[in-house]
C-alpha cells in the first residue's frame, strides 16, 4: 500500500473537493451502455462498457444430469476470464483468485436472489435438467469490472433463450423463443472507500489506492441479497451502512440499463 | 455430386462482408478488430515489454508470442471449456509462424511481443480473421514492419473452388479447406493448411482466389488504421 500512498492522498484530497482524477463528481459513474445480442452463437450475450471499461457476457445451456442433493432442479454457474488482452496486468494460465473472486461475488447476487427458478430448469427429475453456464470475459479493464461484469452476466441471463431439446437431441442451432425462468432483477453495486471517503465506479488507476470495498446486491424492493468486502482496511459498521445506502441509490440507475 | 448455389447464396469467388478497426482496446499498445461474415475476432498487442520467463530470453533479438482463444460461448455447438487446447496450441503456434516474417524485432534485445487473439463469434476461419486482426493490432502498436499479413480460406465444396468458407461449407463431408495467409506486398505465403482431398489445379485456383481476396481485406485493413490515425486519402 505504500506504493501508492502518494495516489491514494491525491485521491482523498481530491474526494474532500468533491471530485476525481477525471474530473467526476465521486458518486457519478462513466458512461454506461448495455448492448445484446452480441454473439450469435450463444444462447445469450450481451457486452457491457462503463466508460473504457468492456466485457462480453455469453450463456450457454447444457442438459446435464441433476445433482443428487436437488434432483428436481437445475443449475448455474458464472465464470470470469480475464484475458491477458485487456490488461498488462493480466496473465495467461487458470483463473486467478481475483478472478475467481470477481465470478462468485457475481454468481452469489444472482445465486440468493433466487430470480433463477432452478426447479423450472428441471427436465425429468433425478434425470435431467437444464445448467446455465454464463462465462463473462474481459475486453478492456480500466477499473470496476466488479460492476461491469455483472451487468454483462445479467443482461446476458435477460437475452437467453433455450435451444430445442426434444428429450434426447439438443438442437443448439435451433432456438426457441423461451427466455429463462427470471422473476428479480437484482443489481450489483460496488462502493469503494479512501479514508473518510466514499466513492462508485473507480478507474484502474483509482483502484490501485483503495482502503476498502464493498460489493452490494440490491433487489427492487430495496432490500439487499448478497455482500463482500475487500480491501486491505478494516472499517466500522457505520461505513457498510453508508456503502449499502450509497449501493442502493446506484442501483436504480443501474437498473435501468437492465 | 455437384454444388450449384452457396448455402448462403454468395458467387463462389465472393467473400463474406468484412469490416475492421483499429485502436478498440484502450490498455493495449496496439489492438485490431476483424469481422468476417459472422466470425469476429479481437486483437491486443502489449509490447516489447520484458520477458518472463527469462531463460526464454533471446539476447539478440525481440521475441514473437502468439495466444489464440475462442470464448466459451463463441462455438456453434455446445461451450468451449475455458483454457488451452491442442487446437488452440496449434493454432497459436502456426499464427505466430505467419506473422513473424513481417514483424523486426532486431530492436529489442531480451524483450517479447505479446499478440492476444479472442474470438467472441465463430462461423469458420477463426485463425485467418485473427490473424488479419493481429497484423492490425501490431501496425498500431508502432511495431517496425515490413508489410501486412492478410489472410483468409479457399476450399473445394463438391466440385467447386470457392473462397472464404463458412461453417456449414467447412464442416461439409466432401469438403476441403486451405487457410492462408498471405504477406500483402511480396504475396508470399507465411500459413498454409489444408485439409480433404485436392487436385494440384485445384490447389492454385485456390492461391489465385486468397491472392484477389487479400488485396481487398488489405484495403480493409488499411482504412481501419488510417481512420484511427485520422488520415485521409
Amino acid at each position: 500500500m505504500m506504493m501508492y500512498e502518494e495516489l491514494r492522498n491525491q485521491v482523498i484530497s481530491l474526494l474532500s473537493k468533491q471530485t476525481r482524477l477525471d474530473g467526476r463528481k465521486p458518486h457519478e459513474y462513466r458512461e454506461v451502455k448495455v448492448e445484446t445480442g452480441v454473439s450469435k452463437n450463444a444462447e445469450g450475450s450481451a457486452k457491457v462498457k462503463i466508460g473504457d471499461t468492456e466485457v462480453i457476457a455469453g450463456v450457454k445451456l447444457e442438459v446435464m444430469k441433476p445433482y443428487p442433493d436437488q434432483p428436481d432442479q437445475g443449475s448455474m454457474m458464472v465464470n470470469v476470464e480475464l484475458y491477458p488482452m485487456s490488461s498488462p496486468e493480466f496473465e495467461t494460465g487458470p483463473p486467478d483468485i481475483f478472478a475467481i473472486e470477481l465470478a462468485r461475488i457475481t454468481d452469489r447476487a444472482i445465486r440468493e436472489s433466487k430470480t433463477l427458478d432452478t426447479k423450472k430448469l428441471c427436465i425429468e427429475a433425478g434425470e435431467k435438467a437444464w445448467m446455465v453456464v454464463i462465462d463473462v470475459c474481459t475486453l478492456n479493464d480500466a477499473g470496476n469490472l466488479y460492476d461491469a461484469i455483472y451487468l454483462a452476466a445479467m443482461a446476458a441471463m435477460k437475452d437467453a433463450v433455450f435451444p430445442a431439446f426434444d428429450g434426447v437431441k439438443l438442437e443448439y442451432k435451433n432456438k426457441t423463443e423461451e427466455k429463462l425462468p427470471l422473476s428479480r432483477v437484482p443489481v450489483s453495486v460496488t462502493v469503494f472507500k479512501y479514508g473518510d471517503h466514499i466513492l462508485v465506479d473507480p478507474t484502474n488507476e483509482e483502484e490501485k489506492a483503495i482502503d476498502a470495498r464493498l460489493t452490494v446486491g440490491v433487489l427492487e424492493n430495496g432490500n439487499i441479497c448478497s455482500l463482500q468486502k475487500g480491501g486491505d482496511v478494516a472499517i466500522v459498521a457505520d461505513d457498510i451502512f453508508r456503502m449499502v445506502d450509497l449501493a442502493k441509490q446506484k442501483s436504480q440507475e443501474l437498473r435501468k440499463h437492465l | 455430386m455437384t454444388y450449384d448455389k452457396r448455402f448462403d447464396g454468395r458467387a463462389f469467388d465472393e467473400m463474406r462482408p468484412i469490416e475492421a478497426k483499429a485502436g478498440i482496446i484502450k490498455r493495449a499498445h496496439g489492438s485490431g478488430w476483424f469481422k468476417i461474415g459472422n466470425t469476429e475476432a479481437y486483437a491486443a498487442v502489449y509490447g516489447p515489454r520484458e520477458m518472463f520467463p527469462r531463460f526464454m530470453q533471446n539476447p539478440e533479438k525481440g521475441v514473437l508470442r502468439v495466444h489464440y482463444n475462442m470464448m466459451p460461448f463463441s462455438s456453434a455447438g455446445e461451450r468451449v471449456r475455458p483454457g488451452p487446447s491442442r487446437r488452440s496450441k496449434e493454432i497459436s503456434h502456426v499464427a505466430q509462424k505467419a506473422l513473424l516474417p513481417v514483424v523486426d524485432l532486431s530492436e529489442f534485445s531480451n524483450a517479447v511481443v505479446d499478440v492476444f487473439i479472442e474470438l467472441p463469434q465463430t462461423d469458420a476461419g477463426t485463425r485467418c480473421a485473427g490473424i488479419c486482426a493481429a497484423s492490425i493490432a501490431l501496425a498500431d502498436a508502432g511495431i517496425p514492419m515490413k508489410d501486412m499479413v492478410c489472410a483468409i480460406s479457399a476450399g473445394r465444396v463438391e466440385d467447386k473452388m470457392l473462397v472464404d468458407l463458412n461453417y456449414e461449407e467447412d464442416s461439409h463431408e466432401n469438403g476441403v479447406d486451405i487457410p492462408i495467409a498471405m504477406l500483402h506486398n511480396s504475396k508470399k505465403i507465411s500459413l498454409i493448411q489444408m485439409d480433404g482431398e485436392l487436385s494440384s489445379d485445384d490447389l492454385k485456383k485456390a492461391v489465385e482466389m486468397v491472392r484477389n481476396a487479400c488485396d481487398r481485406i488489405f484495403e480493409v485493413q488499411k482504412q481501419a488504421l488510417k481512420k484511427k490515425f485520422d488520415i485521409s486519402d
